[in-house]
């Protein structure tokens, strides 16, 4: 198994885990909020606008760690810089 | 697979002694959303005066305009005329380049990186100029030091992390819609991935909406207030009533 392998087989086993793991903090969070909110909502129906809003910004705001935990997994699938530096000795070695 | 339309490049300017300019699809993509924008707001401000609006697009837009000053209004506290046109603007130009993206052929300007760490640095340099602007260069640094000198890195982090997580969080959002939708063309064509364009769209709005209630509340704990200290000085004094009220009737 070359060194190239190795990285590829490490990137995408790690991708895979970054997205298992990362999402399910973000989820249970998504979750727990949810049904904080629509108890406050059921028992105060009038303030459900300003619930409402706050709901989605702090949704956002917890599902942007699973957002990022994405982003990571993307960047090693399609933009790996190990994958670029590897390609790139291994052409190196072969023109030279 | 293209994750970003920074890899698309459309053409190249020639850029004389400097080397050549390529033109990617994320700036000609924003000039389209800009377009837009500018020549919609141009056609449905036409005539406009104190009289009540009477074409459609106009009412639509004053609609539209009064309702990001009633949001402005109701984080800040404030005039909204000072946030509206930083706050709205991000707003404008987020929602529309996260909607057109169902446009087929269109790839959303907020789905590069570039784009949105450009945006997110405007809510950076935003935030001292209207601290500054309201407490003085004294007053805004002093909030660094706020609850001890000891926390002064903190805050410099905090700010700057921020404004990463400000950045990763819209691109992030943007990018996986466009991502999903175009793995899922490949494996279940037809159906689900229209479902998957109609959450991106639901969530492209969304996170237009969050940026900017983002940048308006990273603005006004700037300026020394507590973001929706007027919402809750009304609501406490309206409503307190009614909740005893519905406690009784329970």
């Amino acid at each position: 198994m070359g060194a190239i392998t190795v990285i590829a087989a490490v990137s995408i086993v790690t991708a895979g885990l970054t997205i298992a793991i990362g999402s399910i903090g973000p989820a249970l969070g998504e979750a727990r909020t949810a049904a904080q909110a629509l108890q406050a909502i059921a028992q105060q129906p009038d303030e459900s606008n300003t619930i409402t809003r706050t709901l989605f910004v702090s949704l956002a705001m917890i599902e942007s760690t699973a957002i990022y935990c994405f982003v990571v997994a993307m960047i090693l699938l399609f933009g790996n810089p190990f994958w670029t530096w590897a390609i790139g000795a291994a052409a190196l070695t072969k023109g030279g | 697979m293209e994750i970003t339309p920074d890899a698309r490049i459309l053409f190249v300017l020639p850029g004389g002694p400097l080397g050549d300019l390529p033109v990617s699809a994320t700036i000609v993509n924003s000039w389209i959303v800009m377009a837009i924008l500018v020549i919609g707001g141009r056609i449905a401000t036409l005539g406009i005066g104190p009289a009540t609006p009477t074409s459609r697009w106009r009412l639509a837009v004053e609609l539209f305009v009064e309702m990001i000053r009633n949001q402005i209004r109701a984080i800040g506290g404030g005039d909204p005329a000072r946030y509206m046109p930083f706050v709205g603007t991000l707003f404008l130009f987020t929602l529309f380049s996260n909607v057109l993206g169902v446009v087929p052929g269109f790839m959303s300007p907020t789905g590069s990186l570039s784009t949105t760490v450009a945006l997110a640095l405007c809510v950076l340099v935003a935030v001292p100029v209207y601290g500054i602007a309201d407490n003085g260069v004294i007053g805004y640094l002093r909030r660094y030091i706020e609850p001890t000198p000891l926390m002064a890195p903190f805050n410099v982090i905090g700010e700057i992390s921020r404004t990463i997580a400000l950045a990763v969080r819209l691109y992030g959002n943007v990018m996986s819609g466009m991502v999903v939708a175009a793995i899922l063309l490949s494996i279940v064509p037809f159906f689900f991935p229209i479902l998957l364009q109609l959450l991106g769209l639901l969530t492209g709005v969304i996170q237009a909406y969050i940026f900017a209630v983002l940048a308006m509340v990273y603005i006004v704990s700037a300026s020394g207030q507590e973001p929706g200290a007027a919402e809750n000085r009304t609501s406490a004094g309206g409503d307190s009533p009614y909740d005893t009220s519905t406690q009784r009737n329970r």
